[in-house]
């Protein structure tokens, strides 16, 4: 019979690397500096973990990614991929193996470097786009992440009646805030505050998106060490477990069927309410304190909100017209990192950083202490992160939550 | 009776004012412009482009599929087995595929040995498709009259519109143009020369062949259609040969140009288009010698009249902005180069997938009667698997339910508009939009298919359908 996986592993330590554009830093550099934050901060040695996943997506040399640069010995190694959802995907695959009882105490890396390739921003056609239709001769060919999502912006645009100006206005309004939190954010790549203005003046990427609704292309790694929870207090008293994974790949009929729509996620939508049941959540928006979510374009954060129950379809104009909601004083905190907008996205590590912040707000360390979360809903602190890979009618999504034991 | 059962033309989108050529090169503007086909088109989609044209969308069992052109996109690898493909004619029966090229004639060549064969009982109906690309050297005297265009006959010996009642052919070694193996663009010689001892010398006696052999006078004709290679020659072609200029069918040369093997093919289709029952028309045709028809128009001319024609394409056009346009769409100057990987493709994945993407079949659910394409093997709404039969949805319309601009995408011509599209009748289409002006793409906006070469990763030509704003 099947068991929730509520309160069962703890993180014990975790790591993360500045985001940012690192010239004279390659993808061993990252997993190292990660891995040894984590380290340090769980209170381990190298020699202790029997068993390790990194999540990436383009640097991949197999298991060799996690394992060479590491030397962990002759220990287990798995390289994980669900493209932009590989780092959550590497979490997911430590916490079953510790519930199996496999092992007693792993780590989970996400990393990736995406600044060798000569290029300024995620997508557009060629190499940055994930699903397997990349690689057919014609079908979709070329079409990069923005476009993919300015799919969902046109057809969100079209079905709430909004012009073009109205419903870049709302996105901008998302980007806005984002840069807010990375300005406050010292590991964040995008550190510059921007007006709404900016945004919608800046350039077109893929119409609707313009330069501001689209992530950073960044370098970065996130680490986290896990355990069960019935051994973390052997390594320290403020442990954080999870509440909950829920994960749903959804089998791409977006681009098939004609009832898709491409204003909800229907991926996360099924991950969600795993996750919530898992965690025993009957009302998100009154019970989840912080979530960290998909945000690779200023779009995806406006579904992600939706689709994860956080606000009503259709409604997240008013939400973000009148009260600053999701700002880290408002109802419901979202990306109050500064998200992967700010972040930028290297592809693998994106799923352990939005951990990463969870894990260092709820210990009431948060990078800068403007952005601490100081009041909360409840005394479990639940923190969400949302991380999915693949494309609008094609994800893989998983959702973590977190919070006190 | 042996003939034209059904005619077909096409024109693209595009029209280059020689006002363009004017403010880039200097010298006198002149009026009038000329078709240019956009980056992803060449003489195998024009052709396909003018076939669905002829068919009216049935493809009534033919037994064979020509192609003529002097700018096919393949110069070893037939390009007629591509467009036949394209028009989805079934591969698991006994079809003749030819490519004629290296004339001006070859179009008129097609014509008369798919007469020919259906005459001689080889066969009963043969789609002829002509088409021309045309890239004249820039800054040079033919860049402003050079044009893209395309034709497409079907012949056969019932229901038949216009009767073929006699040919005459005469060839000729003269040398007026050529390009050899590695020439980009056309050479030739003075223009004295050639046109007086080539074009001058050698067309009327096919004419005058012609209504020998055919025992006619040229007062038994209502009309002419005559080749020429621009239009002085041509309106002192009609006085040498002492016609009544009502009579002959106007030349294309300001609207869409020179259009090589496919000029004297397309004003054949113009002049179709306002035939009447009981008309005669006279074609001829030169270069490496002439070929002369007699046609006689039928009653079945009034059942084919809903062709777009020359007529509907000429008027369906956008002005091509600039000329760094048409140097990009042609591919005339050398440019920065690419950060990002090169096109790719496989030839193997490409040619397992044909049907899906040259043939553009969808597979329709034979359990729950969804149409999906790509054709999934397990229907993605009950499962079954294995369970559908193969739709064509090159000629079904359909609707934009979204859509982005890309304005980084690897394409010539920026913004790259992917699309999703509803398709009347069912299933959804996503791809990329054609022959659009950015600022009018819109959602619920009607769109058609159209075949387009996507790229040309690992070196052949990628073709699939792509949606276009319909034209009509």
């Amino acid at each position: 019979m099947a068991e929730s996986i509520k309160d069962k592993i703890a993180i014990i330590g975790m790591g993360c690397t500045k985001f940012g554009e690192h010239w004279n830093k390659g993808l061993e550099d990252l997993v190292i500096e990660a891995a040894y934050e984590a380290y340090q901060d769980a209170g381990v040695e190298p020699k202790d973990i029997q068993a390790g996943w990194i999540g990436c997506m383009f640097n991949s040399t197999a298991a060799a990614t996690l394992a060479f640069p590491l030397k962990l010995g002759t220990i287990p190694c798995t390289r994980v991929e669900n493209a932009c959802g590989s780092g959550h995907e590497a979490i997911k695959g430590a916490c079953y193996a510790l519930a199996a009882k496999a092992f007693d105490l792993v780590i989970a890396v996400g990393a990736e470097k995406l600044k060798d390739q000569g290029g300024g921003a995620l997508g557009g056609g060629g190499t940055a786009a994930a699903g397997t239709e990349l690689w057919n001769p014609v079908y979709f060919y070329g079409v990069g992440g923005p476009s993919r999502y300015a799919l969902a912006a046109t057809r969100y645009f079209a079905k709430y009646g909004l012009s073009p100006d109205e419903g870049k206005r709302i996105l901008a309004r998302i980007s806005v805030k984002s840069h807010y939190y990375g300005a406050r954010n010292p590991k964040a790549h995008l550190r510059r505050e921007v007006t709404e203005e900016q945004v919608m003046n800046a350039p077109i990427i893929s119409w609707p998106l313009g330069l501001f609704d689209c992530c950073g292309n960044s370098d970065g790694a996130a680490a986290a060490i896990l355990c069960r929870a019935e051994d973390a207090k052997k390594y320290r008293d403020d442990y954080i477990v999870f509440k909950a994974l829920g994960a749903a790949a959804g089998p791409g009929t977006g681009k098939l069927l004609t009832s898709y729509d491409y204003t909800s996620w229907t991926e996360t939508e099924a991950a969600a309410k795993q996750a919530y049941e898992q965690a025993g959540i009957k009302d998100p928006r009154k019970e989840i304190d912080l979530v960290e979510l998909h945000d690779c374009f200023s779009i995806a954060e406006l579904v992600a909100t939706e689709s994860l129950f956080l606000c009503e379809r259709g409604k997240y104009k008013e939400q973000m017209d009148e009260r600053k909601a999701y700002y880290i004083d408002g109802e419901m905190s979202v990306n109050t990192s500064g998200g992967l907008k700010s972040f930028g996205h290297p592809i693998g590590a994106s799923g352990c950083r939005e951990v990463y912040e969870s894990y260092r707000q709820i210990k009431g360390i948060a990078q800068d202490p403007s952005r601490q979360k100081k009041t909360w809903k409840t005394d479990k602190k639940l923190s969400l992160a949302h991380n999915q890979g693949g494309h609008p009618g094609k994800f893989a999504c998983n959702i973590t939550v977190i919070g006190l034991p | 009776m042996v003939g034209i059962v059904s005619y077909g033309a096409y024109i693209p989108i595009y029209r280059m004012s020689r006002q363009i050529l004017a403010q880039v090169w200097g010298g006198n503007a002149g009026k009038g412009e000329r078709a240019v086909a956009n980056f992803d088109e060449d003489t195998i989609t024009m052709a396909v482009e003018a076939c669905v044209d002829a068919l009216g969308g049935g493809q009534q069992g033919a037994d064979g599929l020509y192609f003529a052109s002097t700018t096919p996109p393949y110069r070893e690898k037939q390009c007629a087995s591509i467009v036949a493909a394209a028009l989805d004619f079934p591969v698991n029966t006994e079809f003749f595929t030819a490519d004629f090229t290296n004339s001006f004639r070859s179009g008129t060549s097609a014509l008369k040995i798919g007469y020919e064969q259906i005459k001689g009982k080889m066969a009963k109906k043969v789609v002829v498709s002509i088409a021309e690309l045309r890239r004249p050297a820039p800054n040079s005297e033919s860049e402003p009259s050079l044009g893209d265009g395309a034709a497409a006959f079907v012949l056969g010996d019932a229901d038949v519109a216009a009767e073929i009642e006699g040919t005459y052919t005469i060839y000729s070694e003269f040398i007026d143009t050529w390009r050899r193996e590695k020439d980009a663009f056309s050479r030739t010689w003075e223009d004295r020369y050639i046109f007086e001892e080539g074009y001058d010398a050698h067309f009327p006696r096919a004419i005058d062949g012609l209504l020998a052999k055919c025992k006619l006078t040229k007062g038994d004709f209502s009309k002419f259609v005559l080749y020429a290679p621009d239009m002085r020659r041509h309106t002192a072609m009609v006085s040498k040969l002492g016609l009544d200029p009502k009579k002959v069918q106007a030349p294309l040369f300001d609207s869409v140009g020179h259009t090589g093997c496919a000029y004297t093919p397309m004003m054949l289709v113009a002049a179709l288009e306002e035939a009447k029952p009981g008309d005669r028309i006279l074609v001829a045709n030169y270069s490496d010698g002439a070929d002369a028809f007699s046609l006689k128009i039928t009653d079945e001319i009034e059942k084919i009249r809903n062709r777009r024609g020359i007529k509907q394409y000429l008027q369906s056009k956008y002005a091509l902005p600039n000329y760094g346009k048409y140097l990009i769409f042609r591919d005339l100057m050398e440019f920065e180069a690419e950060r990002r990987a090169a096109d790719f493709s496989s030839l193997s994945h490409y040619m397992r997938e044909r049907n899906q993407f040259l043939r553009f079949h969808g597979g329709k659910c034979k359990s729950c009667g969804t149409l999906q394409h790509p054709i999934q093997r397990v229907c993605a709404v009950c499962q079954a698997k294995d369970n559908y039969e193969e739709v064509r949805l090159a000629n079904t319309k359909g609707t934009i339910f979204s859509f982005a601009m890309d304005e980084r995408a690897m394409v010539k011509d920026l913004p790259n508009v992917f699309v999703i599209v509803d398709l009347d009748g069912g299933g959804r289409y996503a791809g990329v939009l054609t022959d659009r002006i950015p600022e009018k793409v819109k959602v619920g906006m009607k769109v058609e298919m159209t075949l387009r070469n996507q790229h040309d990763g690992a070196g052949f030509h990628n073709y699939s359908w792509k949606a276009r704003p319909v034209r009509a």
